[in-house]
């Protein structure tokens, strides 16, 4: 005699802890093997592009803030390139410095959240309440350059807001000693962890092809073992100046995956070294009073400065028509601006390229054949943060 | 090919008819064509030696609503093997129905969704086109330029009806737009005068 069994349909989300955010995900399942899965996803969908479309340029950076808001300036810094190449304004060298070094503070933020919550979703308590003390203290240097711990506004076109408090470059220097040592502690309890391992090798495994035809980018296609980074093969700012290395995976698993991430952090604190070595001081943006407002010690002087100034932040700079496609290494992976300007002060047009959507989009590719168990797994090493997958 | 003329002059002469208009700027190449040959011209630059834009990295539309061919639908492409960009577009009318590239790039799948969400542009053969990032149920397509920026509705928990609905915008305020718009330009010659200011002081 022959039973029909039907397949069961599994809502997973969109409040769920090993969800990452709002995702709501249909899994189909066939006794315990995922036969397809389907993300809905928008939960979280502000309409970010259609305000920034309403606002001027400089009123368009926060919102970049709240995209992936666990790397807020790396966001910043696509929006405040696209700006300066249509504008064709250098940024002073010591800019440079600080946004890159603030970009790998953000990539190590990022990469800690996601390694540790991984960690999590498979079982392992300890590594998350290590990890989120770092990220306390990497927030804190957030807010002592910029004012606030995560919505920063701390980029802009031509530099950044304003120069780095007194004694935050030592402060810097001295985390950059004491991080290696967490990371290593954090090794200790994950890379060769017997649990941790048989949850994560072998498990979401992408090939080369599949990295390409999906629109992988960052950790996701160097997992893969393509050696892919934006950073070094088009470079921005001053990383043409700066020594790295760029761990490439072997197998392209989430195991792999967790692994490039770890070599990232510590590539990141050598960056963040060689920035706080390299930096002299110098101007923070530039002089051009046609982008950057004057000081607040001109406007007590000057009447036309303060005109500016006055002008700057009601009608706010005016970019020449053209169109753009900038993108920037975000620890996530590819995040691009498309932007269109029309000469006035308000872009026309500004589509922002998520990494997390072209790679939440493969879930179903990635999770067809594996177990229920394996959702989260798989979910944790794609590095998903709603507010960019979203916008 | 590593040299964006080389790769202009490539593309032109192999596709000749069927490109419309090539420019480069900012580094990248920027290629115009017809709605037609659109899987043709994918194709071609997806698996040809020196070319290869194995990636595509996004699609999107750009609303332009005064003109008769009212929507420019701008696809990007990325080649990691000669590390290259390239944005490739071309005009539609607002009721015209474009085909479907999912077939060449799976990634275009949601891509296409999000593209046919926001400005309500259809495609041909799309395995699955359903609305992506809006709310079940929504109305409209909201990145169009005459959709207003506060929406058409708006949801509260109706403690009647024991359910979330959709109510028509109250607004207290409408949305203020203010026109700033003023023959000023900003000066450069601003730090000069302070400076020399202070030497006479």
């Amino acid at each position: 005699m022959t039973k029909k069994i039907k397949n069961l349909n599994l809502n997973f989300g969109p409040q769920h802890p090993a969800a990452h955010g709002v995702l709501r995900l249909i899994l189909e399942l066939d006794g315990e093997v995922v036969e397809k899965a389907d993300p809905h996803i928008g939960l979280l969908h502000r309409g970010t592009e259609k305000l920034i479309e309403n606002k001027t340029y400089m009123q368009a950076v926060p919102y970049f803030d709240r995209l992936d808001y666990v790397a807020p300036m790396n966001q910043e810094h696509a929006f405040a390139l696209a700006i300066e190449k249509i504008l064709e304004i250098d940024v002073p060298i010591r800019a440079q410095y600080i946004r890159v070094m603030f970009c790998e503070i953000g990539r190590i933020l990022s990469h800690i959240l996601n390694v540790t919550t991984q960690a999590l979703d498979v079982g392992a308590l300890t590594p998350s309440l290590w990890g989120f003390e770092e990220r306390e203290t990497l927030m804190t240097f957030y807010e002592r350059a910029s004012g606030s711990r995560l919505h920063a506004n701390y980029f802009r076109a031509g530099g950044v807001h304003q120069d780095l408090p007194a004694g935050l470059e030592n402060d810097i220097a001295k985390f950059c000693e004491t991080f290696p040592k967490i990371i290593n502690d954090l090794e200790n309890l994950l890379t060769d962890n017997r649990i941790f391992k048989q949850r994560n090798v072998d498990i979401g495994i992408v090939s080369k092809e599949d990295a390409l035809d999906y629109s992988f980018s960052g950790v996701m296609i160097r997992g893969s073992g393509i050696p892919w980074d934006l950073r070094k093969s088009q470079p921005y700012d001053c990383y043409d100046q700066l020594e790295f290395k760029i761990p490439v995976g072997k197998n392209g698993d989430c195991y792999d995956r967790y692994l490039c991430r770890i070599e990232e952090m510590k590539e990141s604190v050598s960056i963040i070294k060689q920035c706080l070595a390299k930096m002299e001081k110098g101007p923070i943006k530039t002089f051009d009073g046609k982008i950057s407002p004057p000081s607040k010690a001109e406007i007590k002087k000057s009447m036309e400065a303060l005109i500016h100034h006055f002008k700057l932040f009601t009608e706010g700079y005016r970019v020449p028509k053209d169109e753009i496609y900038t993108a920037v290494e975000a620890p996530k992976g590819e995040f691009g601006v498309y932007l269109i300007s029309d000469g006035s002060s308000k872009p026309y047009k500004c589509k922002i390229r998520a990494p997390g959507f072209s790679h939440l989009q493969s879930m179903d590719y990635l999770i067809k054949g594996h177990m229920l168990a394996d959702v989260p797994a798989v979910l944790g090493s794609l590095d998903i943060v709603f507010g960019e997958v979203d916008r | 090919m590593n040299n964006l003329i080389d790769l202009e002059k490539k593309i032109n002469s192999e596709l000749t008819t069927k490109i419309n208009k090539t420019s480069i700027k900012h580094n990248q190449i920027y290629v115009e064509i017809d709605k037609e040959d659109l899987v043709d011209v994918i194709l071609f630059m997806k698996t040809t030696q020196d070319i290869k834009f194995r990636q595509l990295i996004d699609i999107t539309v750009v609303d332009y609503p005064e003109d008769t061919r009212r929507f420019k639908i701008v696809y990007l492409f990325l080649s990691h093997e000669y590390n290259q960009r390239m944005i490739l577009s071309y005009f539609i009318n607002e009721n015209e129905v474009i085909s479907s590239i999912t077939s060449v790039f799976p990634s275009a799948n949601w891509m296409e969704r999000e593209v046919f969400d926001m400005y309500g542009v259809n495609f041909k053969d799309h395995p699955d086109l359903r609305r992506i990032l809006t709310d079940y149920g929504f109305e409209g397509h909201p990145l169009r330029k005459d959709f207003p920026l506060t929406g058409h509705t708006e949801v509260r928990y109706s403690e009647e009806k024991k359910k979330v609905v959709n109510e028509q915008v109250k607004l207290e305020q409408n949305y203020r737009n203010f026109d700033y718009d003023s023959p000023w330009e900003g000066t450069k010659y601003i730090k000069e005068v302070t400076d020399s200011n202070d030497k006479k002081n």
